[in-house]
C-alpha cells in the first residue's frame, strides 16, 4: 500500500473522518520535548563529570535538573509519542474516529502538556514529592488524574465504536498501559496535602511500605509505560513499515497476558538487601526471572515479522530504527532479569550499571522505536509524498546508535568497577577503597558517557530539521539509499 | 468482517483471517524453545520459593528450607570478619597506644585499619590522606593545634574540639575582637600587620609596630609572647607559614574580627576504643607525629 494515501482512505468501503489534529500535535510535541529532555540529560552527564557546570545556580543544580530530565524524556517525550501513536493506531485499526469529538481528545492533549509544564516548573523551583518518577506534587497529580481518565475514555470509547470485529493487538497493549498507569499513579501518589493552598504534601505510607509502594510504581512505570505502551507502537509500525504480517498471533496473546500478569510483581527487586521482608525480595526476584520469556515474546514477534523483508533494512532507515529498537529491547529485557538476581544485584545495585541498563532501554528501545514511528507518521499526517531526506534519517540512526553504544559500554565498565571497588577488601579485611576514590575512578567514563549523549542529542537535531522540512513540503534532492526501485515505493 | 484465511507466500503459514489497516497476523505456533525456557524459569522460581523465604501466609511467611535471610547472611559475614580480626582486636584492647606502635604486627594492622577508617570518616573534612582543607588542619605536618604526641592525638579524637555534646571536649574560644567590639578597626588592622610581620610580610611598618602592643595585650595570652602558639590552649603558631584559615591580610582581618571556632566531632561517642587507637596510630604516622 502506498503510504501517502493512508491518512485519507480506509482500506474498506466506509470512509471514516479520522481525527488527525491531535495526532499531528502529539507528533510535534514528541519531537519538541524529546530534544529538551535529551539536552537536559546531556547537561547532567557533563555535570557529573565536571560538577562546576552547575555554575552554583540553584535552578541548575543536579538534584533539580535530574527529575526534569527523567520526566521530560519519559512523560513528555515518551508520553506524547504514546499519546500520538495510540490515537493514530486506535483510529486506523478500529476504522473509527476518536471518541469524544474534537474537544475531548484536544483536552487530553493540552491537559497533558499543562501537566508537563506544571511538573517542570515545580522541579526547578524545588517543589517535589521526592518520589522517583512521581515527583510532581499533589495538585499536579490531581490534574493528571483528570486528564488520564479522559484519555482512557477517548481510547475505550474509540474501541467500542470500532468497525472491526476484533481488537488489534497493538490496542491491547495501549489499553494495558493506560489502565495500569492510572492504577499506579493513584496508588503511589496517595498523599495528604499540608494545606489547601500550599504545594507540600506527605505520603500516606511510611518506612518500608512507602519504599515498596514507590518501587511497585517505579518498576511498573517501566513495565507499562515504557514497555507495554511502546510494544503497542511496535505492533503497529513494524508490520506496517515492513509490509509483512505479524509473525505469530498466538505468541502475541500469550506474551501479552504473561507480561501483564508477571510485571506487576517485579518491583521489589529494586529493594534487595534492604529492610524489605525477605519473602517480598524473593517474589520480586523470581517474578523478574519469569518475566524474561514474556518480554522476549515481543522481541520475537517484532523481529520475525521481518522474515521475508529483511532486505528492506538496507534501504529503509526508518525501519532500521524500529528493528534496532527491538534489538535493544531484547537486550535490556535480558539484562533486567539478570540484574534482579540477588547475587548480581549485590554488585550492580546503586552503581552506574543500573543507569546504563535504563538507558539501553530508554535510548535504544523507547527513543528508537518512537523515532521510527515519528519518521513514518510525519509524511502521512501532513500528506507528503515522502520524508524530506532519508539520508538524514540514516545519519540520525548512526549518530544515535554510536551514542548509545558509548553510553552503555562506559556505564557497564564504570558500574562494575564501582561495585567491585566498593566491596574490595585488603588482606587484613579492611575496605580497600574509600568512596571518593571510586568517584575519581569513574571520571573518564563519565566523559565517555556524556560524549555518547552528545551524539544522541546531535542526532535528534537532524530529526528536527528533517521533520521541519518535510512538513514544509520540501524534498531533498539526494541519491536514494539502495536500489532506486525499492525507494520509489516509499 | 469475513474471515479470509490466506497462505503467506514467504513463510508458508496461514493467516488468522483478520486484517486491520492492512496488517494481518500469521497463525504461527509458539516457538518451542520459547515455551521450554519459559517453563524452566517457572520451575526454577518454584524451587527457589521452596528453599528461600517466599509466599506470605495469613500470619507469617514461608521460611524456606535453607533458613537464610538477609539478616542471617549479614550476621554471618560480620561474624566472620570479627573472628578474623579478633586476635588483633584483643591485643589492641589490652595495650596502650605507645605499646601498639612498638609491636610490628599490630602497627601494620592499625595502619591498614586506620587508613580505611580515616578515608570513610575523616577525609571529607581533612582531605584524602589528611592533606587538609581550608579550616580543616592538615594532619601531615608537625604544626599541631592541640599536640602531636600519641596521647594528645588520642585525646583529641576521643573528646573532639568545641564539640558541645562531649563535656570533656577541647575548648578554647578566640574572641571575635571586631564583632564583639573588643578592638577598634584600626587596632585590628595594626595587629594584622604585626602578625604578618612574623613572616616578614608586613606592608606598613608603623602599623606593625603599633600592632605589637595590641598583640601583647590581647593575643599573647593564648598565642604566646612570641606568637608561637600554646598547644594546651589549641592556639596556633602564627609565625610559621602554615595557616589553618589563611595568612593574607583579608583573611587575617576576618579571623580576628569574627573568630573561627572550628569544630571537630568527638569520635569517642561513635567509634570503639580499638578503632580510635588504630586511627591515632595512623594519624601519628602521617608525617608530623611527636
Ligand atoms: C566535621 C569535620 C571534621 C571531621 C569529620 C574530622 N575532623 Fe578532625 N578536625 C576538624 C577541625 C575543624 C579541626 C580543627 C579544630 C580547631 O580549630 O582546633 C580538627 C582537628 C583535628 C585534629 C587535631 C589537629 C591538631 O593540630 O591538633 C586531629 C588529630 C583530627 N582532627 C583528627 C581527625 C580524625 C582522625 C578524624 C576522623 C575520625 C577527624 N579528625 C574527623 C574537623 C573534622
Ligand atoms: C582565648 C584565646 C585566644 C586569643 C585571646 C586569641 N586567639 Fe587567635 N586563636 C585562638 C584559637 C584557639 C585559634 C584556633 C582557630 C579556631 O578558632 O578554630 C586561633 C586562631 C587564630 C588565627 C588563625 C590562624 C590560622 O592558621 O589561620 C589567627 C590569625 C589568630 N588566632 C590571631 C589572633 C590575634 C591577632 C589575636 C589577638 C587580637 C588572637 N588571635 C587572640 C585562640 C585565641
Amino acid at each position: 500500500m502506498s503510504q501517502g494515501s493512508m491518512a485519507q482512505t480506509a482500506p474498506s468501503s466506509v470512509a471514516v473522518n479520522y481525527n488527525m489534529d491531535v495526532v499531528r500535535w502529539g507528533a510535534l510535541a514528541t519531537v519538541f520535548w524529546g530534544v529538551i529532555g535529551f539536552l537536559v540529560g546531556d547537561v547532567l552527564a557533563w555535570q557529573l563529570a565536571f560538577p562546576a557546570l552547575n555554575f552554583d545556580i540553584e535552578y541548575l543544580n543536579f538534584g533539580r535538573l535530574r527529575p526534569l530530565h527523567t520526566s521530560a524524556v519519559i512523560f513528555a517525550f515518551g508520553g506524547n509519542a504514546l499519546l500520538a501513536t495510540s490515537f493514530y493506531v486506535v483510529q486506523r485499526t478500529c476504522r473509527a474516529s476518536l471518541y469524544g469529538g474534537k474537544a475531548l481528545p484536544a483536552f487530553v492533549f493540552w491537559g497533558y502538556q499543562l501537566f508537563i509544564v506544571m511538573a517542570a516548573i515545580g522541579y526547578v523551583t524545588g517543589v517535589t514529592q521526592g518520589r522517583e518518577y512521581a515527583e510532581p506534587e499533589w495538585f499536579v497529580d490531581l490534574w493528571l488524574t483528570i486528564v488520564w481518565v479522559c484519555y482512557l475514555a477517548v481510547f475505550v470509547g474509540t474501541l467500542l465504536k470500532r468497525r472491526e470485529p476484533h481488537i488489534y493487538v497493538a490496542n491491547w497493549f495501549y489499553l494495558a498501559f493506560i489502565v495500569t498507569i492510572a492504577m499506579l499513579h493513584l496508588g503511589n501518589n496517595l498523599a495528604i496535602p499540608v494545606s489547601l493552598f500550599g504545594t507540600k504534601s506527605y505520603s500516606m505510607f511510611s518506612g518500608v511500605q512507602d519504599a515498596l509502594t514507590q518501587w511497585w510504581y517505579g518498576h511498573n512505570a517501566v513495565g507499562f509505560f515504557l514497555t507495554a505502551g511502546f510494544l503497542g507502537m511496535m505492533y503497529y509500525f513494524i508490520p506496517k513499515r515492513a509490509e509483512r504480517p505479524v509473525y505469530s498471533y498466538r505468541l502475541s496473546i500469550i506474551h501479552f497476558w504473561a507480561l501483564i500478569f508477571l510485571y506487576i510483581w517485579a518491583g521489589p527487586h529494586h529493594l534487595h538487601y534492604t529492610a524489605l521482608p525477605d519473602w517480598a525480595q524473593t517474589l520480586g526476584m523470581t517474578f523478574s526471572i519469569m518475566l524474561w520469556m514474556p518480554s522476549w515474546g515481543g522481541m520475537i514477534n517484532g523481529l520475525m515479522t521481518l522474515s521475508g523483508a529483511w532486505d528492506k533494512l538496507r534501504t529503509d532507515p526508518v525501519l532500521r530504527f524500529m528493528v534496532a529498537a527491538v534489538g535493544f529491547y531484547g537486550m535490556s529485557t535480558f539484562e533486567g532479569p539478570v540484574m534482579s538476581i540477588k547475587a548480581v544485584n549485590g554488585l550492580s545495585h546503586y552503581t552506574d550499571w543500573t543507569i546504563g541498563h535504563v538507558h539501553s532501554g530508554a535510548l535504544g528501545w523507547v527513543a528508537f522505536v518512537s523515532f521510527g514511528a515519528i519518521y513514518h507518521l510525519i509524511p502521512v499526517l501532513w500528506n507528503r509524498e515522502r520524508l524530506y531526506s532519508m539520508r538524514l534519517v540514516s545519519h540520525h540512526f548512526w549518530l544515535g546508535t554510536i551514542g548509545i553504544v558509548l553510553y552503555i559500554t562506559s556505564m557497564w565498565v564504570s558500574g562494575i568497577m564501582q561495585g567491585l571497588m566498593w566491596r574490595a577488601y585488603d588482606e587484613l579485611g579492611f575496605l580497600q577503597y574509600s568512596f571518593i576514590e571510586t568517584v575519581e575512578a569513574m571520571h573518564p567514563y563519565y566523559i565517555i558517557r556524556a560524549t555518547g549523549g552528545l551524539l544522541f542529542l546531535l542526532g535528534s537535531f537532524l530529526m528536527v530539521w528533517n521533520v521541519y522540512k518535510t512538513i514544509r513540503g520540501d524534498l531533498r534532492n539526494e541519491a536514494p539509499i539502495g536500489t532506486p526501485a525499492t525507494v520509489a515505493a516509499e | 468482517m469475513p474471515t479470509n484465511v490466506e497462505k503467506d507466500q514467504v513463510s508458508g503459514r496461514e493467516t488468522t483471517g483478520h486484517e486491520w489497516d492492512g496488517i494481518k497476523e500469521l497463525n504461527t505456533p509458539l516457538p518451542s524453545w520459547w515455551v521450554y525456557v519459559f517453563w524452566v524459569t517457572i520451575i526454577w522460581s518454584v524451587g527457589y520459593w521452596v528453599v528461600y523465604p517466599s509466599w506470605p501466609t495469613a500470619t507469617d511467611y514461608l521460611k524456606g528450607t535453607f533458613g537464610t535471610t538477609n539478616r542471617t547472611q549479614l550476621h554471618e559475614t560480620m561474624a566472620n570478619v570479627a573472628a578474623e580480626r579478633a586476635p588483633y582486636m584483643e591485643r589492641l584492647a589490652a595495650l596502650d597506644v605507645s605499646e601498639v606502635v612498638n609491636d610490628p604486627e599490630l602497627l601494620n594492622f592499625s595502619m591498614a585499619g586506620g587508613k580505611a577508617i580515616f578515608a570513610d570518616n575523616c577525609a571529607p573534612c581533612h582531605g584524602t590522606g589528611g592533606a587538609g582543607n581550608p579550616g580543616f588542619p592538615s594532619l601531615q605536618d608537625d604544626a599541631w593545634l592541640w599536640g602531636g604526641s600519641l596521647d594528645a592525638i588520642n585525646e583529641t579524637l576521643h573528646v573532639g574540639i568545641r564539640w558541645d555534646a562531649n563535656e570533656d571536649t577541647r575548648l578554647n574560644d578566640m574572641p571575635a575582637f571586631g564583632r564583639d567590639g573588643l578592638l577598634e578597626r584600626e587596632d585590628i588592622s595594626d595587629v594584622v600587620q604585626f602578625v604578618m610581620g612574623y613572616s616578614n610580610r608586613a606592608t606598613d611598618g608603623d602599623a606593625a609596630q603599633r600592632g605589637a602592643i595590641v598583640f601583647e595585650e590581647n593575643c599573647a595570652a593564648c598565642h604566646g609572647d612570641n606568637g608561637k602558639g600554646i598547644q594546651e590552649l589549641g592556639a596556633p603558631n602564627l609565625t610559621d607559614a602554615i595557616w589553618l584559615y589563611g595568612g593574607d591580610q583579608a583573611t587575617l582581618t576576618d579571623t580576628v574580627t569574627n573568630s573561627r571556632r572550628g569544630v571537630m566531632p568527638a569520635w569517642g561517642d561513635r567509634l570503639d576504643e580499638e578503632t580510635i587507637k588504630m586511627l591515632t596510630v595512623y594519624v601519628h604516622s602521617l608525617g608530623g607525629g611527636q
